[in-house]
């Protein structure tokens, strides 16, 4: 059969579906393949490389006539209406927000199979663009970022004085984020990135960055059930995070996008805060952006001088590497679709990868798929969220139970400890009852005092207490006066006693005090 | 007239003693805490001393004559030790004058008992305030002992302790039956002896790494005993600051053995680790440690551009704070961004670093606790450890059968390289051997540590 590589007609598009290498990879699994002409110029793929490798040169028409036609993009209207049944379209099709195209494709009787469409399993990963295409975008977005930012990433040491590293924030640790954070640390610069999965903390730290976590955020599930509360409470402490972090940020880097919608992370106060000549490269811009700020496709430079990059061409933008990264994957699902490397396409749909990936065959529209059974060792990330919400659910159910028993236990401890107490009060005199209502007071009223005491100002504290503690001299100096030298006498000592304490404490404290001194 | 205008002067007094301690959480209010506190004092003392010469039943002449006495007895004294006193003693000199409360509330709690012929609730109170009086007595001086090195810091291990010290508190009970019953003074003086020797054994077996509670735990004490007089004498001031000072020193006890992940119970019963305690494996073969000359630790710094120095108790031993505070002067001067990584429970007292760094003028901006360090430990370049052991071991993270299993420590060894001031290979207060010493970005820098800081100051 024979394999059709098209050049690609979107505007700006560099990419192209398969390379010189890729070509007699094809070729070697028995396929002819006839290649636009000029359809690799754009990544530096000259016609004359593709004939080397094997493949002949044909125009459009050929190309798109071919029994299997790989592209990068989704085909535009005249190229679906030059397909005809029997074909077979190998593109990045969106089939999830391109229901139309979808259509089209079924009504032509086009096999159609979706890149983008790759189920999250193991076995598949050797074909997922969107992985693929993620790693690269990570990349190129520490390289842009590189070029907008005034500064050096790596800290320098020169004869002429040195330079402090850029200081790079990754917001999301998906294949993106970590691409980044590798990129942006191999550079030299420091890396500090951040997501909402604690459990990914480790891939984090292993690409050299630091695992920035929300204060707070990760707290147990709060026992008095106030649940929703406290979510508002870590959303608001991870915004605080956020805000912090940008700040202090040469770079920010910006990866959040949940099933093709890009959550708000960075407000345009928290740009607004950032210094002059920090940048914002936001790679959830064909999402909307996780940036305020953001316009998909554009830079921005904002009043206070910070550049907010929101290309969605990154890819594109480093067309040798992704094509040949692009056409491996093609390679390696013709692979699957070539079982007897005869160069005969088998399409197996009791394969849960090859069914995922087809949207449509033989007029009929096989979009969505059945959901696929995910494997372990590939974490699906759309479904992680429900799952982890209903984990939580469970978790804070358990909690609150535990909770709830020990509530009980302590509430009857309480309670007996609360009888004995009034039964003793009942039958003492009213005076002592008195002062046992100031003394239960006054302990109240010192465990809030101290309980948010700065721990250097441990040692003071204590200093201070102890000479207040002295105010036993108060007791010593009334019974001074009194008839008996034996009274007196022992008042004398113990009123000496305490008043050194007095004098000792508060002077120690008060120099111990003077020393705590805040940096001019 | 007189006893209404006293009564006014003690509400005043008793506030100003509560804003008194709430100013002094912060840095930033902590002085005018500590005017807050005098002021409430000197206003509490002339009321008192109105009222005592109001009733005085012998002249009042020959009264006043004795309280001025005691003032300048009390002034002296106090203001001498005071000023005199080094930051590098003052969990000995905070001992002990725990100590002299302690026995001031035994004297008046005599007294107590000798002027006034009361009911039971009036005995209860006497006995109980020189119990507790007498407890925190002798506790103190044991503390002050361990804590000026008078005595070994080792922790007095007698068989079946845990008894001794319920045998006490039983034999009180007992004592006070028999005092109530009888109103005689021979009961009242059998449980001072008693409480005594519980005081004395109490802090004899607790050992020197728990100090820093130990400490804080007596000061309550001290506030209990001032609010057991207070019920004796009647008296709500003492009520009050009593009870303030009492369930702050609690609090303090319980936020300083979060830190060190211990039970309040297990530090207050004495005895490093739990019953039957592990024994220290110490003739495990860790390795061989690396040795590093003053000039080559001055060099690595030089070329650092990030260094945390985080001390311990040796530095207070060594009086090493100013050439410490010195060092990171110059080292910030050239750019470096140094911090100091200080342990809740480093040193003998709680927040003992930070007044001996305070001392030494390194401004407590840059003076970091565990839980503020930790995270950018491993971004660091240099780790200077000086006098420190147990709060920097990483057994306590890895070795669940070390006696420190648990406690938060300092994760020094995820820096670059760590660079330790040790005087020998000896093990820290807890007995346990540091592996730190043994990995392969740490160097060994042998030496009391305040000569080799100025050794390195000098290489630089």
């Amino acid at each position: 059969m024979r394999i059709g590589v098209p050049r690609e007609t979107r505007p700006g598009e560099r990419l192209v579906a398969a390379t010189p290498r890729t070509v007699a990879q094809l070729v070697g699994l028995g396929y002819d393949v006839v290649v636009e002409r000029g359809a690799g110029e754009r990544a530096s793929y000259p016609d004359e490389a593709y004939v080397e490798a094997g493949a002949s040169l044909g125009d459009a028409a050929q190309v798109w006539g071919a029994d299997v036609v790989t592209a990068v993009n989704s085909p535009s209207a005249e190229q679906v209406a030059s397909l005809t049944a029997g074909q077979t379209l190998i593109a990045m099709l969106a089939p999830g927000s391109n229901e139309t195209l979808v259509q089209q494709l079924a009504d032509h009787g086009v096999t159609a199979l979706a890149l983008d469409a790759v189920p999250r399993i193991s076995r598949a990963q050797s074909l997922d663009v969107l992985s693929a295409m993620s790693n690269v975008a990570g990349y190129r977005a520490v390289v842009e970022s590189a070029e907008e930012y005034g500064g050096m990433f790596a800290g320098q040491v020169t004869a002429a004085g040195k330079t402090a590293p850029a200081s790079v924030f990754v917001i999301g640790a998906g294949v993106a984020g970590l691409a980044a954070i590798g990129t942006a640390a191999s550079l030299g610069a420091q890396v500090r990135a951040f997501d909402v999965r604690p459990e990914v903390g480790e891939q984090i730290e292993s690409m050299g960055a630091e695992f920035v976590q929300a204060e707070g955020a990760r707290q147990e599930v709060s026992t008095d059930g106030y649940a929703s509360a406290l979510t508002a409470e870590q959303e608001r402490r991870t915004a605080e995070m956020y805000a912090a972090e940008s700040a202090r940020a040469d770079i920010v880097i910006t990866t959040a996008l949940v099933r093709g919608r890009a959550p708000r992370t960075i407000s345009a106060e928290m740009v607004a805060a950032m210094r002059p000549g920090s940048v914002i490269v936001d790679l959830a811009a064909s999402g909307g952006g996780n940036c305020e700020l953001t316009v998909p496709g554009e830079r921005v430079v904002t009043d206070n001088g910070v550049v907010i990059l929101g290309y969605t061409d990154l890819t594109s933008r480093m067309p040798k590497h992704t094509s040949q990264l692009v056409g491996t994957n093609i390679v390696n699902l013709l692979k699957l679709l070539t079982p007897g490397k005869d160069g005969q396409v088998v399409l197996d749909l009791d394969d849960e990868v090859l069914r995922g990936m087809t949207v449509a065959r033989a007029g009929e529209v096989l979009w969505p798929p059945p959901p696929v059974a995910v494997s372990a060792a590939a974490p699906a990330a759309p479904a992680a969220p429900v799952v982890d919400e209903a984990l939580a659910a469970l978790d804070a159910a358990t909690a609150l139970d535990e909770a709830r028993r020990r509530g009980t236990r302590r509430a009857v401890g309480y309670a007996l400890a609360a009888v004995l107490a009034a039964l003793a009060i009942t039958f003492s005199p009213p005076a002592f009852v008195g002062h046992f209502t100031v003394f239960a007071l006054a302990v109240v009223v010192g465990y809030y005092v101290i309980s948010n005491v700065s721990h250097s100002l441990h040692t003071p504290l204590m200093a201070q207490t102890n000479a207040i503690s002295g105010i036993i001299l108060v007791g010593a100096l009334l019974q001074i006066g009194d008839s008996s030298w034996v009274v007196t006498s022992i008042a004398f000592v113990a009123a000496a006693l305490a008043s050194i304490n007095i004098f000792g404490g508060f002077l120690v404290a008060y120099r111990m005090i003077g020393m705590f001194r805040k940096e001019a | 007239m007189l006893t209404s205008l006293v009564q006014a002067a003690y509400v005043i007094a008793a506030l100003l003693f509560i804003l008194s301690l709430a100013g002094l959480s912060k840095q930033e209010t902590a002085r005018r805490g500590s005017l807050l506190g005098m002021t409430g004092m000197g206003l509490a003392l002339v009321a008192t001393v109105a009222l005592a010469l109001q009733d005085s039943e012998r002249p009042v002449m020959v009264t006043l004559l004795l309280i001025a006495m005691v003032f300048v007895i009390g002034a002296v004294v106090g203001t001498w030790r005071a000023r005199s006193v080094e930051m590098t003693q003052m969990p000995e000199m905070i001992a002990l004058l725990h100590s002299f409360v302690g026995l001031a509330a035994v004297l008046v709690g005599f007294n107590s008992y000798l002027t006034e012929q009361g009911d039971v609730v009036h005995l209860v109170e006497v006995f109980l305030g020189v119990l507790i009086g007498a407890v925190t007595f002798t506790g103190s001086i044991v503390a002050y002992l361990k804590l000026s090195a008078r005595i070994r810091s080792n922790p007095l291990m007698l068989p079946g302790r845990n008894w001794w010290n319920l045998g006490a508190l039983v034999a009180s009970g007992g004592l006070m039956a028999w005092f109530i019953a009888g109103h005689g003074l021979l009961p009242l003086i059998l449980m001072t002896v008693v409480a005594l020797a519980l005081g004395w054994h109490l802090v004899a077996s607790i050992g020197g790494g728990d100090m820093p509670v130990v400490v804080s735990m007596l000061n309550s004490y001290s506030g209990w005993a001032a609010a057991a007089a207070g019920f004796m004498l009647s008296n709500d001031l003492l009520i009050i600051t009593g009870a303030l000072v009492g369930s702050s020193g609690a609090i303090l006890s319980y936020i300083m053995c979060k830190a060190m992940n211990r039970s309040f119970i297990s530090v207050i019963l004495g005895g490093f680790g739990a019953e039957g305690g592990t024994v220290v494996a110490s003739d495990q073969d860790y390795g061989e440690h690396h040795e590093i000359q003053a000039a080559e630790v001055a060099d690595l710094l030089k070329h650092a551009r990030s260094v945390v120095v985080t001390p311990g108790y040796g530095m207070a031993v060594a009086k090493a704070q100013y050439p410490v505070a010195d060092l990171v002067r110059r080292l910030r001067e050239r750019g470096v961004d140094v911090r100091f990584g200080v342990h809740p429970v480093a040193g003998r007292l709680p927040g003992h670093m930070n007044v001996l760094l305070a001392e030494a003028k390194v401004p407590y901006d840059i003076v970091l606790e565990m839980d503020e360090i930790n995270d950018d430990l491993p971004d660091t370049d240099v780790v200077l450890v000086i006098g420190a052991n147990d709060t920097v071991n990483p057994a306590a993270l890895d070795d669940p059968g070390s006696p420190i299993a648990g406690m938060p420590v300092l994760e020094v060894w995820n820096a670059k390289q760590v660079i330790v001031f040790k005087r020998s290979m000896a093990t820290g207060y807890a007995g346990v051997q540091n592996p730190l010493f043994f990995k392969d970005n740490t160097a060994m820098l042998f030496g009391d540590a305040k000569d080799q800081v100025e050794n390195i100051i000098q290489a630089l």
